[in-house]
């Protein structure tokens, strides 16, 4: 039962990671619309700013595999 | 170059040293029968997190193809100090009896393994009765046995070593014979990705001269996770290295290390007195920026093991909806789809060692940055 | 062994694998190649440097070549002009030298010649003057031939002083 609590709370983590990455690459791609010649820069910083979302997302994710591990046990 | 071939030679060595500790086994056909009543149950119910769990954990034996039990594997070595050093064949636990139920099922070792015994592979001691001592359904703290064994993911990881010394010693070879030149073959394929690693990573994010003194360090770990990563796409021969927390732990340590080690005053003045903070609010101040210098690590290690487990583990999710579901219809979906998942791999593979090796560049840069003011 | 648990015997193994891999890669490898790399890149560089000096070097000579150029076509020019200058005075030297000649050869022509004709003139006056005797000897032989013609002479003579 625990397992599948921890994926609901997984899954609302990608949830919030899943936007929270798709803002930034809107807001990249505007950027680069609107300074084609910084498109380098851009895709670094948004590169960086999108793993350490992805992590917060992956901390949830390993709570969800935690979850999955004491349901086989 | 002497000394290089010295080293080729002991590379050489040790595998085959360690070879002649693996005993291979295949089919055993009594070891079959015994087993086939279980056989046939776990076919039956395919335990999808079960398999899983099975697939992405560390194991004693380097399982090729076949059934879980009885299939073709290769047995590792198995190296434990316990009042003296002890090194035998994992065999001795695979072909032993199986004691317990469900999820506590434990295997016995016999011949050189009697007196220890492996639950879920992990390698305890047995009481005086021979059983093993259980405590809230865990292994009581006497059980536990220091276990330095030669797993898939040490063999994993020596593939790597072995890997790396022998491509990048060769594109060295190449610019040591040919000079300054342009580079060709080998050396022409890695000296972008190391000039990448130079200029994308180490330069902007260290300041001034300062970078030179960490780039063996970035590019060793770069080169270390990107092939780690692509080594464990590949199916039988790779393991989950760099899915695995104790790797990326020791990873993450040794950035730690290396930034509390070169952060100068200006780094430590902003912990315990960050400029434009009021005196009051120190005693707040000092604790959250200590831990900081934790939870950057903290979060490398977690970025990296998290993101290749779960490549790893929506792979062998969506090939398990062909056991599961049993119908071709159901891997003709399920196939393309772990394809596109592995392809997408590849790209996450590069872009971890990227970013591992980018934020520690970014730690160490603030830790060596002088003052600005 | 539990997932998100690290499990130490790994964590040996790792650091020890790690640790080795960097001192070796260190050495043998990112020193070499790192050497390799930024040797040919100061190479590149100063080739880039020397070509750049090459080019200015080049563009000077350029200009010096055309300043040359310049000088030795003024040079040209005025030795031309020179040339044509003392040419023409040669020409223009020798023409009055001609005319010079020519006209003291003419004045003395016509110095001789007016020389001769004064002598011609004095010699013809000479000559028209004995002619003129000669025939006033004939006339007057002629008119003082008889008492007559004599006398009537005479009277025309006196008759023309008369007149007078």
């Amino acid at each position: 039962m625990f397992g599948s609590i921890a994926a609901i709370g997984a899954g609302l983590a990608v949830l919030g990671a899943g936007l929270g990455i798709g803002k930034i690459g809107g807001s990249a791609m505007d950027a680069i619309a609107r300074q084609p010649e910084a498109s380098g820069k851009i895709q670094t910083a948004m590169i960086i700013a999108a793993a350490l979302i992805e992590g917060v997302a992956l901390f949830g994710v390993v709570v969800g595999l935690l979850g999955l591990e004491t349901g086989v046990q | 170059m002497a000394m290089l071939s010295g080293l080729k030679k002991i590379f050489v060595l040790t595998v085959l040293m360690f070879t002649t500790v693996f005993t291979y086994a295949s089919t055993d056909d009594h070891y079959a029968q015994l087993h086939e009543e279980q056989l046939a149950e776990e076919e039956r119910e395919f335990e999808v997190s079960k398999m899983i769990m099975h697939h992405i954990g560390d194991a004693h034996e380097w399982h090729l193809w076949g059934p879980s039990h009885g299939g073709t594997s290769v047995y590792l070595p198995i190296v434990l100090i316990d009042g003296g050093l002890k090194v035998f064949s994992s065999s001795h636990f695979y072909h032993g009896e199986t004691k317990g139920h469900g999820d506590h099922e434990y295997i016995v070792g016999e011949g050189p393994a009697e007196g220890y015994a492996m639950m879920h592979e992990t390698i305890y001691k047995l009481d005086e009765n021979g059983q093993l001592h259980l405590e809230d359904g865990h292994p009581s703290s006497e059980a536990s046995v220091l276990d330095f064994s030669i797993t898939k993911n040490v063999v994993s990881l020596l593939m790597v070593f072995v890997l790396l010394i022998l491509v990048m010693f060769s594109v060295a070879k190449f610019y040591k014979k040919n000079g300054a030149v342009a580079p060709k073959g080998v050396a022409k394929f890695m000296e972008p990705i190391i000039l990448f690693v130079r200029d994308d990573i180490a330069r902007p994010n260290i300041e001034g001269e300062k970078y030179k003194k960490y780039l063996p360090y970035l590019l060793t770990i770069f080169f270390f996770i990107w092939f780690s990563n692509m080594l464990g796409l590949i199916p039988i021969l790779g393991a989950n290295l760099t899915g695995n927390i104790a790797v990326t732990f020791f990873l993450a340590i040794c950035t730690l290390l290396i930034t509390i080690f070169s952060g100068n005053k200006n780094y430590w003045g902003h912990i315990f007195a960050t400029p434009g903070v009021p005196k009051a609010l120190l005693p707040i101040m000092i604790p959250i920026e200590l831990v900081g210098i934790f939870t950057k690590p903290f979060a490398l290690m977690i970025r990296l093991f998290a993101n290749i487990t779960a490549g790893h583990i929506i792979i062998l999710a969506l090939v398990s909806i062909i056991f599961l579901k049993e119908s071709a219809a159901w891997g003709a979906l399920s196939v393309p789809m772990a394809l596109f998942i592995s392809v997408l791999e590849l790209l996450v593979a590069f872009l971890q060692a990227y970013l591992f090796a980018m934020l520690s560049a970014l730690f160490i840069g603030a830790a060596v940055e002088e003052a600005h003011h | 062994m539990e997932i998100v648990t690290p499990d130490y015997g790994l964590v040996f193994w790792t650091g020890i694998v790690f640790v080795i891999l960097l001192f070796l890669l260190a050495k043998f490898a990112w020193k070499p190649i790192l050497g390799a790399v930024n040797a040919r890149e100061e190479k590149i560089t100063e080739a880039l440097e020397l070509a750049e000096k090459t080019k200015a070097e080049m563009t000077a000579l350029q200009a010096q070549n055309e300043n040359l150029l310049k000088e030795a076509r003024a040079e040209r020019d005025s030795m031309i002009r020179e040339a044509k200058e003392t040419a023409t005075a040669m020409v223009e030297g020798a023409k009055s030298k001609a005319q010079e000649e020519a006209e003291k050869v003419m004045t003395s022509a016509r110095e001789a010649i007016n020389s001769e004709k004064a002598a011609a003139i004095s010699e013809l006056k000479t000559q028209v003057a004995a002619f003129s005797i000669e025939i006033a000897e004939k006339l007057v032989k002629s008119e003082l031939s008889s008492a007559d013609k004599q006398k009537a002479l005479a009277d025309k003579l006196a008759e023309d002083i008369n007149m007078n």
